[in-house]
């Protein structure tokens, strides 16, 4: 096919899928029913990689369709779905704006050493160490951060400029939207990674596709064998040159008439600026001459995969540090753990499935999830943890179970989810406001939605706050209520293991339907 | 006298009585004048039987029609307590339905504007939904409103505060004309009983401050504040009398069927105490808020009428 119509499907395609993405990670309103969120991340590789080592069923078999993909078609995967591609895509247009320049790429030599090494360090830490590689280089947890930490709040700064604007005339169909801030130094990774990819895309296309991605190294590997790909009809060519100078992996050497399908994303560049035609992308088997057979190669291929599906047998039996408690001397809220979201059975697991995608908290309705600095230790940067100082968990809500690509956070039925202890408020009473001010408050007891926290007979008409932990859920709206500073008098200790709590028992009201005033 | 011939004089005596204390403001002027119109006849109407409602229709009947406290042109602020991420059936919300014919009384009496506006404690978009307010608001021909940033808040002064002195209040209270109040009565945990003079906190960004400032105190001298309602409609169609304001489940929950409306929210509040069977002085802001001449909790000393459908 020399059809320039490849291209323009690609950009049509890759456009739908950016802009969905876009939508699932803004989403203001909190309008986008979790159904559509998972179909949309079933074919995100690394996510469904995870998840279907996590449950180990073939509900989550999105990635061995992109395997597939890949040995037909080639690295599409990289230009049609992955929303880093299209982000880095983007980049590569503007910069081609910003500086136009008739030499913009050109071939170059892959960096092979650094990007298998990179592949294999990112194969071997997942497998002895735990999930720490695939979160830092996983491209869809890349993905999510960016739109968290740096989209997503100048989307909300617009937004709640239009509802300044509009707010002047009564029209209140915009609300505000708080600006959620993270500790400083969670936006440590995110923003280093921000610039680099940044800085590659804006000016090389897509070297870090090509140079640092594992997913995109390892598709690179298969499409070797990939039945349709980009390659050069010798008659026609020219060697204008002008396909290696338009092609954003810089992976077509023109004199050799070679094009390195390792490096290829099928992004159709080149057929389009080839004023010859010379460019096709056809099966391998059309134009087949003598096949030669690289058996070192095959090899490594049939290896990487291997030691991928090894990767079930890791971690189970093997002893992890626990994570490290929160321990700060001078602090009065004594944390012995941190509180992990809902879904996450406990923090080992949570630990051991997040890719760090973010995507739960930029769901969550309540903005209680945060990403976490050094909450669960080194294991955990970046993953989801409540904090109970900004916000609380909504009774009412299980958005972020649903919602998790690698089922890190499992689904929870509400009814299940309002049992789910994640920690135990404990009380503090030498902070409390009834003992240290002699007045009323209960502001615990007023927000606990189990009444887990209740208030007993103090000093006079006083009442002061008292917890039974069997029915307390954790959910934190006692300590974000609580207005103490800078300690809270009582604060939600996390549970290492999420356990079951006791429902509430009610009785009824001795109090019955009056028949007259009683004034 | 026939009842719009006394308005008009009762109007002009409002009047007088705002030039001569050269205050102005129209919110004022208008508090005078309504208040005077309807200490005339009842200065509370206590309603029992009926739907939500239906209890309203009559109530307000008995008080001159809503003509009584909103005028042609007027901007109404409606405060319900739907803070609450629960349904209308919890009792933790105001009834939806009482809302919608308030709403209903303010447009047909000429309302340009009927605001519905709350400062929630669970996620606002949830309780808005949940508590079945803002639909109900909504098909009236209310604007619903966020009260979720701090952002639509504004700092006010509070002369004669004992402990609250300032509060930032949501800028609808300050720029619309009528304020009326609608609480749902509940036990609650820690001040005993929430109905009119506490859910004023829903109007209100900072009440952390409230808390560990004497709450009772707080509660007492935001009613000091010059906005004050026009009408306060307490719904005690169901009635959350232990658990509260947040209530566990349906067992916290007595059918009371009934309904006060007066202008006098002190007097709202202590007959609000005696249906949950508190004594009035537990409620200690009442005889605080007594005591600061906001109202008067002495109900024998009160005309009332009482009705059983």
């Amino acid at each position: 096919m020399t059809s320039p119509q490849l291209r323009r499907i690609r950009i049509v395609i890759s456009s739908v899928i950016f802009f969905c993405f876009f939508m699932v990670f803004i989403d203001l309103s909190h309008v986008i029913p979790s159904g559509y969120t998972n179909k949309l991340l079933f074919l995100q590789f690394i996510p469904s990689f995870v998840k279907f080592y996590n449950i180990k069923t073939f509900a989550a078999t999105g990635f061995l369709f992109i395997l597939i993909l890949t040995l037909l078609s080639g690295r599409t995967y990289c230009s049609f779905l992955c929303p880093l591609g299209i982000w880095q895509d983007i980049f590569s247009r503007i910069g081609g704006r910003i500086k136009k320049k008739f030499r913009r790429y050109g071939y170059r030599k892959p960096f092979t050493i650094l990007r298998y090494a990179l592949l294999i360090i990112t194969l071997i830490v997942t497998m002895t160490l735990g999930i720490y590689a695939i979160t830092l280089l996983d491209p869809y947890s890349i993905f999510g951060r960016f739109m968290t930490f740096f989209v997503k709040p100048l989307v909300i700064l617009i937004n709640n400029l239009l509802a300044g604007i509009l707010g002047k005339f009564d029209l209140y169909t915009i609300s505000y939207i708080p600006v959620t801030g993270y500790t400083l130094a969670a936006y440590s990774v995110p923003a280093a990674f921000f610039i680099f990819v940044g800085i590659l895309s804006l000016t090389k296309g897509r070297l870090y596709c090509n140079m640092i991605c594992p997913v995109g190294t390892l598709l690179g590997l298969l499409s070797k064998i990939s039945l349709y790909r980009i390659k050069f009809k010798e008659s026609a060519c020219t060697r204008c040159g002008r396909c290696a100078v338009g092609c954003k992996s810089s992976c077509i050497d023109f004199l050799s008439y070679d094009v390195d399908i390792t490096r290829c994303v099928d992004c159709f560049n080149c057929i389009n600026i080839c004023q010859d035609n010379a460019l096709t992308y056809s099966s391998v088997i059309s134009g087949r001459k003598e096949a030669s057979t690289d058996e070192s190669k095959r090899n490594m291929i049939v290896a990487s995969l291997l030691l991928l599906f090894g990767l079930p047998e890791r971690g189970s039996a093997q002893e992890k540090p626990a994570p490290k408690p929160k321990k700060e001397s001078t602090v009065k809220e004594n944390r012995t753990f941190p509180v992990a979201p809902p879904g996450s059975v406990s923090i080992e697991d949570l630990n051991t499935w997040c890719t760090a995608c973010s995507l739960c908290i930029n769901a969550c309705p309540n903005n209680v999830l945060h990403p976490a600095v050094s909450q669960y230790g080194l294991s955990g940067m970046m993953q989801p943890v409540m904090n109970y100082h900004k916000s609380f968990c909504t009774y009412n809500c299980t958005v972020c179970t649903e919602i998790c690509p690698t089922f890190a956070l499992k689904p929870l039925m509400l009814d299940a989810k309002k049992l789910t202890q994640l920690g135990k408020a404990i009380f503090i009473k030498d902070n409390c406001i009834v003992k240290t001010e002699k007045t009323a408050c209960g502001a615990c007891s007023e927000s606990c939605p189990t009444k887990a926290v209740y208030m007993i007979p103090y000093e006079g008409n006083l009442v002061i706050p008292e917890v039974n932990s069997d029915i307390c859920i954790g959910c934190g709206h006692c300590e974000f209520a609580c207005p103490t500073t800078p300690y809270k008098a009582i604060f939600v200790d996390g549970n290492e293991v999420h356990k079951a709590a006791k429902k509430p028992e009610n009785k009824e009201s001795e109090i019955k339907t009056p028949v007259d005033f009683p004034f | 006298m026939k009842r719009r011939a006394f308005l008009k004089t009762s109007a002009g005596a409002g009047i007088a009585a705002g030039a001569a204390l050269t205050m102005g403001g129209y919110e004022k002027l208008w508090a005078t004048s309504s208040s005077a119109a309807a200490a005339d006849k009842y200065d509370m109407v206590a309603l029992m039987g009926g739907s939500p409602d239906a209890m309203f229709d009559l109530g307000i009947q008995e008080l001159g029609g809503m003509g009584n406290f909103v005028q042609k042109g007027q901007k109404v602020l409606i405060k319900p307590n739907m803070g609450w991420d629960v349904i209308p059936e919890m009792a933790a919300n105001t009834n939806p339905l009482l809302i919608k014919r308030i709403v209903e009384h303010c447009i047909r009496a000429g309302a340009r504007e009927v605001y519905v506006v709350d400062h929630t404690m669970d996620n606002w978009v949830n309780c808005y939904k949940n508590s079945g307010i803002e639909r109900a608001a909504k098909s009236a021909g209310a604007k619903v409103v966020p009260g979720n940033s701090e952002s639509y808040y504004h700092e006010i002064e509070i002369p004669g505060g004992v402990k609250l002195k300032s509060a930032k209040v949501h800028e609808l209270l300050l720029e619309t004309d009528v304020f009326i109040n609608v609480p749902v009565l509940k036990d609650h945990n820690s001040v005993r009983m929430t109905c009119c003079l506490k859910n004023t906190m829903g109007l209100v960004w900072n009440r952390g401050y409230w808390h560990s400032n004497d709450l009772n105190q707080c509660i007492a001298d935001y009613a000091l504040y010059e906005k004050k309602p026009a009408l306060n409609i307490v719904d005690c169609y169901n009635v959350m009398v232990k658990h509260g304001p947040q209530g566990v489940s349906r067992e916290d929950i007595v059918t009371m069927k009934s309904q006060i409306i007066s202008s006098d929210w002190v007097a709202a509040d202590a007959a609000g105490a005696k249906m949950l069977g508190v004594p009035v002085e537990k409620v200690e802001y009442i005889p605080i808020a007594h005591k600061m001449g906001l109202g008067n909790m002495n109900l024998d000393s009160l005309n009332i009428k009482r009705i059983k459908m």
